[in-house]
């Protein structure tokens, strides 16, 4: 069974949807990253999913890309993620993802990156450019321990997304838009309606929706046909916004509302 | 030799090089891509219509032209030109942009977009776009776009949008970053022209074959003028599409294929592109490749004198060959191809691009051990005209 789908099983017993929070490692800065998590979680995030720097994230929009490369000037590297993820590990139990780039996790060594993942706590990987014609090559046995969560979009067939579906652990990642992280998207009819049919079409895993989601008037709109929603973009936007500031007032109120909204 | 080369897969590698790293929006592109190809290169229509456009309007077949005052500078082997120089444009890309412009009309594409490092892709790009009427929107590097001024404006002229792109070190890299995004943000309307061997599988592939023209002719040429295959063919590299199409036909042949890479400052300091010769495996714009990065995976921010080789990877198939050892890699430093530019323009009457100048360049280290009954033959992807700009910088006349 898994950790990280239990968890959003019991979310939604409760008549809620599941919220999942996505902060880059290290940012916006390096010794303040624990905290904040942690804050985070009492905010109400559900999940946080841990964004490992890469210096040429492809699906990532400007905003992601941004703290990305803040991280990495900051010296963030895979090793220290690892031992933030240890150092929230200590104080909650709630569910981290990690999601980060192949590229990264092959220097690091797939099979050592995976047995530090699991040692450190971490409950699930998403590797954005693993698609399912890679998956068999590079999620090996040793990545048994964790979820690793499959993504869908607009562009998936049908076909496709019951495959991902099979083939993904944890939950389904549904990205909105065709799109970049980030996208300021208008949410047309059309991507209600294909949010609609990944809906239907997904029955092993709780689906949970991502990209350009930033706020609790998104996620109204976007409950019905989802299990949870992923935010990302908004709250680094935030963050940046008060970089200076001791904990981050303006972004923690921004997860509270977003976690209201979510009930 | 009994079996016959024939990478890539059907999942798109060359040995563990290449396949199709990228996100789960370009998955049905990249398929469509595939098929389209694949029906494309068996209809007739198609090649004939590819076909006429590079007589017509590309002016192949390029000449293969003895350099008799090289040939006696070095005393040694016999030394042929493949004059892609003299393709539209200035240089072989837009034997590429050919092949994927009639792609995209076949997929009722209405928007293109590419990446230049040079320009010279930017260009060639451009240029069919203008020629078949649709929108175009070329990724340039900042310090790209300062280095290449010339090819700026000609892309202008021509009616695409330049698009510098400020990211990492603003070259080639960034530019095929953002040209990726776009594609992932535009994938039902708009056709994406690569224009190196490099990306998600089916590019290195399409990008190879619609280049192998360079190295048919070339077999067809030396066959008539002497009656034998090249013992040697020197080609830079730099994602590698020049040298695709020139190896491609003489894979299975015992000529040697030498690919030359951008030493720039020197392999000893980190201002260099060597990505055969200094980097180790790695997953990079949609492809297994090998990678110049740093221990924590992350990618170098690399240099050369000449944007077009400025990469941290190169195209899959290169890597396979180099380890396969059907062709071999060695590297130049940006004063060797200087030397080299003066070389060519004062014995042959010919101003090659920097980039060419790369494989120009390694004469210096293959003729001294060749023979004279040998045959060297340099592919010579593009003329020099672009790059007056860095050269009166670097060259005292």
């Amino acid at each position: 069974m898994s950790f990280i789908s239990d968890n959003i099983k019991k979310i939604n017993a409760e008549n809620k949807k599941c919220l999942t929070v996505f902060l880059t490692a290290g940012f916006p800065a390096k010794d303040k990253f624990v905290d904040l998590a942690l804050n985070v979680f009492d905010a109400g995030a559900d999940i946080i999913e841990i964004g490992v720097p890469f210096s040429d994230p492809l699906a990532d929009g400007p905003v992601i890309q941004h703290s990305s490369q803040t991280a990495l000037d900051n010296g963030v590297t895979p090793e220290l993620v690892f031992d933030y993820v240890l150092q929230i590990r200590n104080k909650t139990d709630k569910p981290i993802v990690l999601m980060g780039y192949s590229n990264p996790i092959l220097k690091y060594g797939i099979k050592k990156y995976a047995q530090r993942a699991v040692e450190t706590g971490v409950n699930g990987l998403i590797i954005p450019d693993i698609p399912l014609e890679e998956y068999d090559d590079f999620i090996t046995d040793d990545f048994k321990n964790l979820d690793v969560i499959l993504l869908t979009t607009p562009t998936s067939s049908d076909e496709r997304i019951k495959t991902i579906d099979n083939k993904s652990n944890g939950f389904l990642y549904c990205v909105s838009i065709a799109g970049t992280t980030g996208t300021n998207n208008q949410f047309g009819e059309k991507t209600l309606s294909n949010l609609k049919r990944t809906y239907n079409l997904v029955s092993k895993n709780k689906m949970q929706i991502g990209f350009g989601i930033s706020t609790p008037d998104d996620v109204k709109m976007f409950s019905p046909f989802c299990d949870g929603v992923i935010v990302g973009s908004a709250v680094i936007k935030s963050l940046w916004n008060e970089k200076d500031s001791k904990d981050f007032p303006n972004t923690i109120s921004l997860i509270k509302n977003l976690s209201a909204a979510c009930k | 030799m009994t079996t016959k080369y024939n990478a890539p897969d059907i999942k798109g590698k060359y040995g563990i090089y290449g396949g199709k790293f990228v996100p789960e929006t370009l998955i049905a592109a990249l398929n469509e891509l595939e098929n389209i190809y694949n029906e494309s290169i068996k209809s007739s229509e198609f090649l004939t219509e590819l076909e006429e456009l590079q007589v017509e309007y590309n002016g192949r077949p390029t000449p293969l032209s003895f350099a008799n005052r090289l040939t006696e500078y070095y005393g040694k082997a016999k030394i042929y030109l493949k004059r892609e120089d003299l393709c539209h444009t200035g240089a072989h890309k837009i034997n590429n942009t050919l092949g994927q412009i009639l792609l995209a009309k076949r997929l009722g594409k209405t928007r293109i977009i590419a990446e230049t490092g040079a320009g010279q892709h930017g260009v060639a790009t451009a240029t069919v776009c203008a020629k078949f009427g649709l929108k175009c929107i070329v990724y340039m590097g900042e310090l790209d776009v300062e280095r290449q001024s010339l090819n700026v404006f000609r892309m202008k002229m021509l009616g695409a949008e330049v698009i510098p792109v400020t990211s990492g070190n603003k070259t080639l890299k960034d530019a095929t970053n953002e040209a990726i995004r776009d594609w992932v943000s535009n994938v039902t309307d708009t056709y994406y022209i690569i224009g190196s061997v490099v990306g998600p599988h089916p590019y290195p592939m399409i990008v190879r074959d619609f280049q192998a023209v360079i190295g048919n002719e070339t077999k067809e040429q030396i066959l008539k003028k002497e009656n034998k295959y090249p013992d040697y063919i020197l080609a830079c590299v730099g994602g590698g599409s020049n040298a695709m199409g020139i190896f491609y036909p003489f894979i299975d042949l015992p000529t040697r294929l030498i690919g030359i890479e951008a030493a720039g400052h020197g392999l000893d300091t980190e201002d260099h592109c060597a990505s055969i010769t200094l980097g180790d495996n790695g997953i990079f714009q949609g492809m297994m490749t090998k990678l110049l990065q740093d221990e924590n995976g992350q990618v170098n921010e690399v240099y050369s004198i000449s944007a077009g080789l400025d990469y941290p990877g190169v195209g899959p198939e290169h890597c396979y060959l180099n380890e396969i050892k059907n062709a071999e890699y060695s590297s130049i430093t940006d004063k060797e191809a200087l030397e080299a530019v003066k070389l060519l323009s004062k014995y042959e009457g010919i101003l090659p691009a920097l980039e060419t100048a790369h494989a120009v360049a390694y004469l210096e280290k293959l003729m001294p051990a060749t023979n004279k009954d040998e045959i060297v033959v340099v592919n010579l992807s593009g003329r020099g005209d672009k790059d007056l700009n860095t050269i009166i910088k670097e060259i005292n006349l």
